[in-house]
């Protein structure tokens, strides 16, 4: 069965002379981590940027280890049900310094906003960026403001950065999984997309599924103190959702995964709103969930502790990790039968975060 | 979700898999067509192929119509677009198709076209009746089940009076292409065994055209819904009338077809389109009769003639296997391009332009299986 041998993918060059971007390039999918490939990695070059994480972690003169991230928001609409840009923004840069294992110390916000927005919209994105960050212990300290001309920018964009400190001795990394580890989410998956779409122009609908945008740090100290070492690797599986999270872990980590679709949690309203849509609830973004992966011996105790958690209520082992050369992140249906569970190529939900 | 996943239950399906597998005879091999790229996608996206006997095999047909929308009319697209008066609607799956040259429409609209993506044919009336400057063209697609909506989108347009509203018209026909398929001379000839038959479209347009398959050509066809267990109960029932020997109609999706199909449907669409004398399909080449233009009366909301589109045809990459593909003859992987330079990012042939397309789904959910036959071996 020569014919049936599988290949390398052919992966195409940019073409920086005559190419241009296109909104594929911000989905999270394989377009960006290709742009972001030959274009940043190439002009930034250095290793601490090839550690291909959401954050980077360094050591800082003066001993021990930080992490920082930085992160833009573009979200549309700007409010939207269970949150709106402003609490977003806090949540997702905490989020993405959380996922190191660090403990999330400040933040920095800049607001690129359009000439005309209202100062009193401006003024309850801002209030709602306050209380997120008083909420989380994480203060915006530092920040910029710019504005341009009307039709140059949507409403208001925020970029933010964020540090955290990393406990002594704690390694957590993309790289980490390895064969025969468990994979757990943290709750249900897709809540965040659906409640964005919801809100869209012309394709509202009725439900009663909020974003599930929340600060995770919190849930991220429980389960350190309770998997120890045997904890391998975390991450927020934003735009992409858990497919594309898992596809990069497994690039990452050079193994494969097995899930099961049975075990992973969706709740029904978001199962039934993404059948109306056309949408794979296992595509769609999450702002207040997790993917963590973890050697089998420290799993039920990691469990068990993010249950006890408010924010890990639902968590659900979904699968493991597998030796597979193809990288694939294979999944049983519930039909049972089996499948891949890929990239996504294209964009399913622009403008998403 | 009630009234859905009681169809796509895991121990219902186990049950008509263990049926299927007790029924097939072990000493034939059974090769059916699902015509329509929904029924390969339910068969990928639920891993249907394990669930089903070895000596029985399900070929991917060309009824995605993104898939077989031939080159020359994205070009024509991107081309409309281009026009500085013109805003082009359509829908997302469109975007990324490749036209000559690398062009997509999603690379027409970053370099600044107007392009709308739409999730339903009365948005692109609405927007010609709120952008009244603009002249708004509905790049419509599709087989029999989307025709009325954009039948009913001219019919609103005329009601509206609005005179910058027109449509680019690819709509195509299922029984013409599945013809074409039956009576490409191949040598051996293509074993297909039966059809299932897509619901959608015998909600529209019934049960009678099928018939000459069943008749003249003896094969079984069984019309059938889009949920994993329809497929499966039409597989089933695909099996009984082969080793039946009967060659019949039958329908699998009660729910919802009946035999006479939406009267009101065909005879709205019959007043507002005629037949082309031809239309190139991506993989079959030229077809006689198979596909729909809007009537001369309705010309004025004819994109085609508004704007002179004159369709220059485009030659696929010779060594695209997807002909052979679409008619059974050969498998995805048997082709040079699949999984190297044709890619879901980067399509090269019909099957792998869209998700449904027999190339793109075995990509997307099945290549698994290539490697664990690699490391059987």
């Amino acid at each position: 069965m020569n014919s049936e041998a599988p290949r390398k993918s052919f992966r195409r060059k940019l073409d920086i002379a005559n190419g241009r971007i296109d909104m594929s390039h911000g989905s999270g999918g394989r377009a960006m981590a290709d742009l972001i490939a030959g274009i940043f990695r190439a002009e930034f070059a250095n290793d601490l940027l090839d550690q291909g994480n959401d954050q980077a972690s360094f050591p800082t003169p003066t001993g021990g280890r930080m992490v920082m991230t930085t992160d833009g928001y573009v979200v549309s609409p700007l409010f939207f049900p269970g949150g709106d840009i402003g609490s977003l923004a806090v949540h997702g840069t905490i989020n993405d310094v959380a996922m190191s294992g660090a403990r999330p110390l400040y933040l920095s916000a800049s607001f690129i906003i359009e000439e005309g927005f209202a100062f009193a919209d401006l003024q309850r994105i801002a209030r709602s960026m306050g209380d997120a960050s008083r909420e989380a212990g994480v203060p915006v300290i530092t920040g910029d403001t710019k504005v341009v001309e009307r039709g140059k920018a949507d409403g208001v964009f925020i970029a933010t950065a964020g540090i955290g400190v990393v406990p002594d001795g704690l390694v957590l990394s993309g790289d980490r999984a390895e064969p025969g580890d468990i994979v757990i989410v943290s709750g249900s998956m897709g809540d965040h997309g659906v409640a964005i779409m919801s809100s869209r122009e012309n394709l509202e609908f009725e439900t009663e599924i909020l974003s599930d945008s929340a600060a995770l740090h919190g849930l991220v100290a429980v389960m350190v103190a309770a998997a120890g070492p045997h904890l391998k690797l975390m991450r927020d599986p934003t735009r992409g959702g858990l497919a594309a999270t898992l596809n990069e872990l497994a690039h990452q980590s050079k193994i494969g995964f097995r899930i099961d679709e049975d075990a992973i949690p969706v709740k029904p309203q978001v199962a039934a709103a993404c059948e109306l849509l056309g949408l794979d609830p296992l595509f769609v973004a999450n702002e207040g969930k997790l993917v963590a992966v973890v050697a089998p011996a420290g799993a039920d105790a990691l469990l068990a502790a993010m249950r006890a958690h408010r924010l890990g209520a639902d968590a659900a082992i979904i699968g493991k990790a597998v030796a597979d050369e193809q990288r694939f992140v294979q999944m049983t249906t519930s039909f049972g039968g089996g499948r891949i569970v890929d990239w996504l190529s294209g964009e399913q939900l622009p403008r998403i975060c | 979700m009630k009234y859905v996943d009681e169809y796509r239950d895991g121990a219902l399906a186990r049950g008509i898999a263990a049926t299927i597998a007790a029924e097939v005879l072990p000493d034939r091999r059974y090769a059916f067509m699902e015509f329509c790229g929904g029924h390969t996608h339910a068969i990928s996206r639920y891993g249907i192929e394990d669930l089903l006997p070895e000596n029985l095999r399900m070929i991917h047909g060309p009824g995605c119509p993104v898939c077989v929308l031939p080159v020359g009319r994205i070009d024509d697209a991107i081309r409309l677009a281009a026009n500085p008066a013109v805003t082009l609607c359509t829908y997302a799956d469109l975007m990324r198709v490749p036209g000559s040259h690398g062009a997509s429409l999603l690379k027409a609209k970053a370099a600044g076209a107007d392009i709308r993506m739409i999730y339903s044919s009365l948005d692109a009336v609405r927007i010609a009746a709120a952008e009244p400057g603009r002249e708004v063209v509905f790049f419509a697609i599709g087989f029999e089940t989307t025709t009325p909506p954009t039948a009913i989108a001219l019919r609103q347009a005329i009601a509206k009076g609005l005179t910058n509203f027109s449509i680019f018209c690819n709509h195509v026909l299922t029984p013409v292409a599945m013809r074409t398929i039956l009576d490409t001379n191949d040598e051996p000839p293509i074993a297909i065994d039966g059809f299932v038959g897509p619901s959608h479209v015998s909600s529209i347009i019934g049960l009678a055209p099928y018939r000459e398959f069943a008749e003249a050509y003896r094969k079984p066809v069984v019309i059938a819904g889009f949920e994993p267990l329809d497929v499966m109960q039409a597989i089933l029932m695909l099996v009984r009338q082969v080793n039946e020997q009967r060659a019949e109609v039958e329908n699998q999706y009660i729910r919802a077809v009946t035999a006479a199909g939406n009267v009101t449907a065909q005879n709205l669409c019959a007043e507002i389109f005629e037949l082309r004398d031809s239309f190139e399909w991506r993989g079959l080449g030229n077809v006689a009769a198979s596909a729909l233009k809007l009537r001369d009366a309705f010309a004025a909301y004819d994109a085609e003639q508004r704007f002179a589109v004159r369709t220059i045809a485009a030659a696929d990459n010779p060594a695209c296997e997807c002909p052979a593909i679409l008619r059974g003859r050969k498998k995805p992987a048997d082709c040079k391009l699949f999984g190297t330079i044709c890619t879901p990012e980067t399509p090269t042939g019909a099957c792998m332009v869209s998700s449904e397309g027999a190339c793109a789904a075995h990509y997307t959910y099945g290549r698994f299986r290539t490697h664990q036959m690699q490391v059987a071996s």
